[in-house]
């Protein structure tokens, strides 16, 4: 679990997210969802510790995160799978060596051992044969779909994966989103993803924090999201024809 | 008047700010690494990229150093008193105290200073260092201390060899201009030997070493804004680093041959 507790942070004068709280369950996929710019990016590095909150405080299972010092925090940061927005893989690695990476620098497994895992995350992302490859050689879903595995590789305890399927056509997309929810499930994180992506929302949101100017404007399930009256929810869940169509429908 | 002074003073806080902050981050590189194979694996790496690569340059740039030297002394010497080993000798001492030293790192200073700067300064602005932290890696002990150990071994290992080069350019000039007998050039260059002057070179270097690794490596890992602001990061860390290194080469020279 991770809870939030009035978090703020801001650049300059220039307030970005205030006073958001927020408990994340293990075992669940939690969203935070919100129009381009309202601060999703910045709510989540805040809360891995990225960035310095300005206020409030953050807990990862009851250890108070922001109070801790250079090495408590890198020990609980090696129990943080992070996928970042730009994917962040190291340029000067193969797929295989990104992937492999944590696993060389926080663990005594064999060479064998790691390929293994490396194998098996790859995999998990629908992709093989791509080990020898550099991030240069592959295209941007591809490279989101590593990073997604260099995240998992160390089996998470917290998974955060910041816009894991903007860029990616619909069925990788839904794959990715049920891979995150599956192993969601089955290890027991604590997930949290950013994303603008309806399909996601109502697939896999089993709690969803609406974000809207930094504020936290709604919270709940995919099920209430749908006929809430929350008028700016209303306008980002109901922007398309086809979520339209849907609520004619229901 | 007023602010002129106002303009003095925010400038004098800008520089106390970055001092700090090169301290703080030279705090957070000396830090115990994470994992000896993988520490030793980038040295061995750092060496290649750093060194090795830098050796066909530096060879030029020295033996061209010499020849110059060499053919200059000769040209300074009108006068039949001064003996024609003069050459030689003088050739030996500019190699060895200063061109050798000094020179070659200001030239190692842009070649590698804004390798340093620009490769760890692309890692900040896409999220690369981002990504090492959170996996529990502390970034700057990671990035840049073994640029620093690589750059310590490896600077002065070209540095003594940019002498013997630039002695031997030396050499080539004065034989092939006919300025000066071989033999006459190498009784210069073996007259008075003080090994002293090669150990005061070789600890410029390492201090050098660590000025243009460091101070490059702050500038790659502060920058922040996109890919013009890499190329901002790199320019700003040769300066920078040129900078001390000269202001350095004047207080070691105080302090060990003053
Ligand atoms: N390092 C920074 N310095 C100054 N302002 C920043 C910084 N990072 C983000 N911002 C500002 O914070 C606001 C929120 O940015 P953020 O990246 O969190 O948006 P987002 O919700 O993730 O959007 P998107 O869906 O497009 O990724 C933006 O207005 C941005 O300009
Ligand atoms: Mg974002």
């Amino acid at each position: 679990m991770i809870e939030t507790r009035h978090i703020s942070k801001g650049f300059g004068d220039h307030r970005i997210i205030s006073d958001i709280n927020l408990i994340f369950e293990r075992g669940k996929t939690n969203l935070i969802i919100g129009p381009s710019g309202s601060g999703k990016t910045v709510l989540m590095k805040c809360i891995v510790g990225l960035l310095d909150v300005d206020e409030g405080q953050i807990f990862f299972d009851d250890r108070l995160f922001t109070e801790m010092n250079f090495y408590e925090k890198k020990s609980i940061r090696q129990e943080i799978g992070m996928m970042f927005q730009g994917a962040a893989l190291f340029d000067s690695m193969t797929v295989e060596q990104n992937v492999m990476f944590p696993l060389t620098m926080f663990t005594d497994q064999t060479m064998e051992e790691k390929r293994d895992r490396v194998n098996f995350c790859l995999k998990r992302v629908a992709l093989e044969n791509v080990n020898a490859l550099f991030p240069a050689e592959l295209s941007g879903g591809m490279k989101k779909r590593v990073a997604i595995a260099r995240a998992i590789s160390m089996n998470p305890h917290y998974l955060f994966c910041d816009e894991p399927n903007s860029g990616l056509d619909p069925k990788t997309s839904i794959l990715i989103d049920n891979l995150i929810s599956e192993i969601t499930k089955e290890y027991g994180m604590t997930t949290i993803i950013n994303t603008h992506d309806m399909n996601s929302v109502i697939e896999i949101g089993d709690k969803i924090a609406f974000i809207y100017k930094g504020k936290l404007w709604w919270e709940g399930d995919n099920n209430e999201i749908l006929d809430t009256d929350n008028e700016e929810l209303n306008n980002f869940v109901y922007a398309t024809e086809l979520t339209r169509r849907l609520k004619k429908q229901k | 008047m007023f602010k002129f002074a106002k303009k003095i003073f925010s400038a004098l806080k800008k520089i106390l700010f970055s001092i700090g902050q090169y301290a703080d981050l030279m705090l957070k590189v000396f830090k115990k690494h994470e994992k000896t194979p993988v520490f030793r694996r980038q040295i061995a790496d750092e060496i290649n990229n750093l060194g090795i690569d830098s050796l066909g340059i530096v060879a030029i740039i020295s033996v061209f150093m010499g020849a110059v030297v060499a053919i200059q002394t000769a040209h300074n010497i009108t006068s039949a008193w001064i003996p024609a080993y003069t050459v030689g000798f003088t050739t030996r001492e500019s190699i060895i105290l200063e061109f050798s030293p000094t020179i070659i790192c200001l030239i190692l200073a842009g070649k590698v200073g804004s390798r340093i700067a620009s490769e760890i300064g692309t890692m900040r602005v896409t999220e690369q260092i981002d990504a090492l932290e959170i996996m529990g890696v502390n970034s700057a002990n990671y990035l840049i201390l073994p640029k620093i150990v690589a750059a310590v071994i490896i600077f002065p290992i070209l540095v003594v060899i940019s002498m013997f080069l630039g002695i031997f350019g030396g050499w080539l000039a004065a034989t092939l201009m006919h300025v000066v007998s071989t033999t006459a050039y190498y009784q210069g260059i073996t007259l008075d030997f003080i090994p002293y002057e090669v150990y005061y070179s070789v600890v410029k270097t390492i201090v050098f070493s660590f000025i243009i690794t460091s101070i490059s490596g702050y500038y790659g890992y502060y920058t922040n804004g996109g890919a013009l602001e890499v190329g901002r990061a790199s320019t700003k860390a040769v300066v920078m680093s040129s900078i001390m290194l000269i202001f350095f080469n004047l207080i070691i020279t105080q302090l060990m041959l003053g």
